[in-house]
């Protein structure tokens, strides 16, 4: 919801960054703020993941220009860990599987590092259990994967909705979720949307990469951003995204091209 | 670089006259044997790089080592080793230097297993003789003839037929004393149709240099089920040489778990035994090193039967200028048709300097088999590192669950509650004081 009163949380101007040497994102712009949902859409292969990756810390992806404040402060000065704890959050496309550790027991650690950093209370075992099994209900998630490796052996979907879960718990300032809708189905759509929905609030934001409109009936964005080849081409209200289901891509591509070469 | 023979020669004689003479055994076999291995011991060297199956491990900082004789009996006292008890282990025989405790074991009345030392029962055990000394070949091995030459106090464990053994049995070999070589033995005969978990361990209460030199043999007759545990957690500065032998009859089934912490130098060789068809053999191992260690395992599944099925899975994980060695032969020999099987060995190197040589050797001479292998040897994953990061764990703390990850899949096969937790501990400790 886009609110009058409303703070910056995150302010990336001219972003520019190399994966392997190669330039993949060419001067992004982007403004969100608190009680915001944005939706950023494009074509595979445009960036989406790469400014993900970037915003979360990931050190193979190299930043050679620009500027992204986090709540007015310079994200790059922090290491991926304090990026969590200060809020960041992201719902990776594809999740990491983790051989040996219990989800369990990761859930709880990171839960607690992440309050404990916050000043908050720490959960001992046995109360982290109650509190996640609470959280994993909202989610529809069987407790049984509490006990297994993280993500290991996990269907699409159950990582999808264990990396929901840890947004649950973690509860961001800034949530990006990379394309946490694709390989989901109707049902398990529904249950990670509401998940969503439960979360957000006025003071925080979502950013929610997706390719398709379908998630949009179920998360309703304010704006709708358009991305290629490493730039915002568009922004748009929620009707965009239906417009881009129904006519795509290569209509904004042309009409920013004609932009440009009117400029 | 290995010194000449003369001087091992010598080495070899220190050691036969740092322990003290043994009184002659009223077995006449067990004399036999000893005096055998005595000549063994008089006819072979000890091992140098320039041995294959030494190759990667130069133990000639043992040979510099300088023996004392053993002081018994030892003075500990029960509450000086209890933080060693593992608590289902309800039978415990304690060895202090290499020299049976009587005082520190206890076997528990339901034991359901004849667990005793071969010093005091083996005149009523007629059923070792033909096991003692037969399936660990003193031969051509120098160590495990050293041992057999010094063959006196032996952990023998007797399972009846068709006895289960609910409660683990816990052989615990502590070194105490510097400059000491001991001589640890153990004789596991598996009668058939039974079951039985054997916890092997080696701990110290000092942290300078000494030698343990081990022999342990476990036949398995028809039917029976061994888990064998062995837990080698010498100290920093001990030097482990150990050998076991495990012989299988007809459709039994033999679990192993090694798991190797300890010592400056260790060596350990285990080596099984197919002499009838239908055995399963499972050999997991784990080595978790650091500083100047070296720990090297050579293992030698002899596939010598038809339908023999073997699992081994074997990790290392060095730090520091530390140096892991695997070995693993895999044996099938002729006319062992429908074997299966399967080894892996994964390694992790927590440190630029830290090394490992992993050397799978398969030698197949069977056609109707089926046989795996795979090797890897790497860093830590970095998206793994960053996934755990970038949900708030520090990168020390990302590490330190990514490595104990990677060695409690071998410690999760341990079918000792109480020992799993303390070793995983162990694994968290010796992690986090690695970064
Ligand atoms: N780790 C990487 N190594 C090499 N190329 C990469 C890497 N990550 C992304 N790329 C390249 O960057 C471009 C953008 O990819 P990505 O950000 O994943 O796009 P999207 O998420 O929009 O589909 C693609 O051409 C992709 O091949
Ligand atoms: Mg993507």
């Amino acid at each position: 919801m886009i609110y009058q009163d409303s703070k910056t949380i995150l302010e990336v101007r001219g972003l520019r960054a190399n994966v392997n040497g190669v330039e993949i994102l060419k001067g992004l712009d982007l403004t969100v703020k608190s009680g915001e949902i944005h939706a950023i859409m494009g074509p595979n292969g445009s960036g989406k993941s790469t400014f993900s990756k970037v915003l979360a810390g990931h050190s193979a992806y190299e930043v050679t220009g620009g500027t992204v404040l986090f709540e007015g402060k310079n994200l790059f000065e922090l290491a991926p860990e304090e990026r969590a704890r200060a809020g960041v959050f992201l719902a990776f496309q594809y999740p990491i599987e983790i051989p040996g550790v219990a989800n369990s027991q990761f859930l709880r650690l990171t839960y607690n590092t992440v309050q404990a950093e916050r000043g908050k209370d720490e959960l001992d075992p046995l109360e982290f259990d109650d509190y996640v099994r609470e959280k994993m209900k909202l989610l529809e998630m069987n407790p049984d994967f509490l006990d297994r490796s993280v993500n290991e052996g996990f269907s699409g979907g159950e990582k999808k909705r264990n990396e929901i879960l840890q947004m649950a718990m973690l509860e961001p300032k800034l949530a990006i979720l990379d394309e946490t809708d694709s390989g989901l189905d109707i049902d398990a759509l529904r249950i990670v949307s509401n998940g969503v929905n439960h979360l957000a609030n006025k003071d925080n934001a979502m950013v929610l990469v997706t390719h398709y409109q379908r998630l949009l009936n179920y998360i309703v964005p304010d704006y709708v951003h358009v991305m290629e080849a490493g730039r915002i081409i568009k922004t748009g209200g929620k009707e965009l995204a239906l417009e881009l289901e129904t006519r795509g891509y290569d209509w904004v591509s042309a009409e920013s091209k004609a932009a440009r070469l009117a400029a | 670089m290995s010194a000449p023979a003369t001087t091992t020669a010598g080495y070899l004689e220190s050691l036969l006259a740092g322990q003290p003479q043994l009184p002659a055994s009223p077995l006449a076999w067990l004399n036999t044997l000893r005096a055998e291995a005595v000549d063994r011991v008089g006819a072979l060297t000890v091992p140098t790089v320039r041995d294959e199956e030494w190759r990667f491990t130069d133990i000639s900082p043992l040979t510099k080592l300088s023996f004392q004789p053993v002081s018994a009996p030892t003075s500990l006292q029960a509450a000086d080793i209890e933080r060693f008890y593992i608590e289902e282990a309800t039978t415990r025989l304690v060895f202090v230097d290499g020299v049976y405790a009587p005082q520190l074991s206890s076997v528990a009345a339901d034991a359901g297993v004849v667990v005793t030392n071969l010093a005091a029962a083996a005149t009523d055990l007629a059923a070792i003789a033909p096991h003692l000394g037969q399936h660990a070949a003193f031969h051509d091995d120098v160590f495990a003839a050293l041992n057999t030459a010094f063959l006196h106090d032996a952990a023998v464990l007797v399972v009846p037929r068709n006895v289960a053994v609910s409660a683990p049995v816990h052989l615990l070999f502590i070194a105490t004393q510097k400059e000491a070589a001991s001589y640890p033995r153990c004789l596991l005969l598996a009668e058939s149709g039974c079951a039985v978990t054997v916890i092997e361990d080696y701990v110290a209460l000092q942290e300078e240099a000494y030698f343990t030199n081990a022999v342990t043999e476990i036949a398995l007759a028809d039917n029976a089920r061994v888990n064998h545990i062995r837990v080698q957690r010498e100290g920093a500065q001990a030097f482990h040489i150990a050998n076991c032998a495990v012989s299988l009859a007809r459709a039994s089934h033999f679990h192993s778990v090694s798991v190797a912490l300890g010592a400056r130098i260790s060596r350990y060789n285990l080596n099984t035994l197919q002499t009838a068809e239908g055995t399963e053999c499972i050999v997991d191992g784990l080595a978790l090193i650091a500083n100047n260690q070296l720990a090297d395992t050579h293992t030698c599944i002899d596939h010598a039967q038809p339908h023999g099925v073997s699992r081994q899975q074997h990790k290392c994980i060095a730090g520091g200028n530390a140096h892991a060695v695997f070995n693993g032969k895999i044996m099938v020999r002729p006319g062992a048709q429908r074997t299966d099987s399967s080894q892996s060995s994964h390694n992790l190197l927590l440190s630029g300097r830290a090394h490992v040589d992993t050397k799978p050797q398969l030698e197949i001479f069977a056609d109707d088999v089926k046989c795996t292998h795979g090797a890897t040897v790497g860093q830590l994953d970095s998206e793994e590192v960053f996934y755990l990061r970038s949900r708030g764990l520090s990168e020390i703390v990302a590490r330190n669950m990514l490595t104990y990850a990677f060695g409690a899949e071998i410690i999760e096969r341990i079918p000792v509650a109480s020992l799993k937790r303390q070793l995983g501990q162990t694994v968290l400790e010796q992690t986090s004081s690695q970064t």
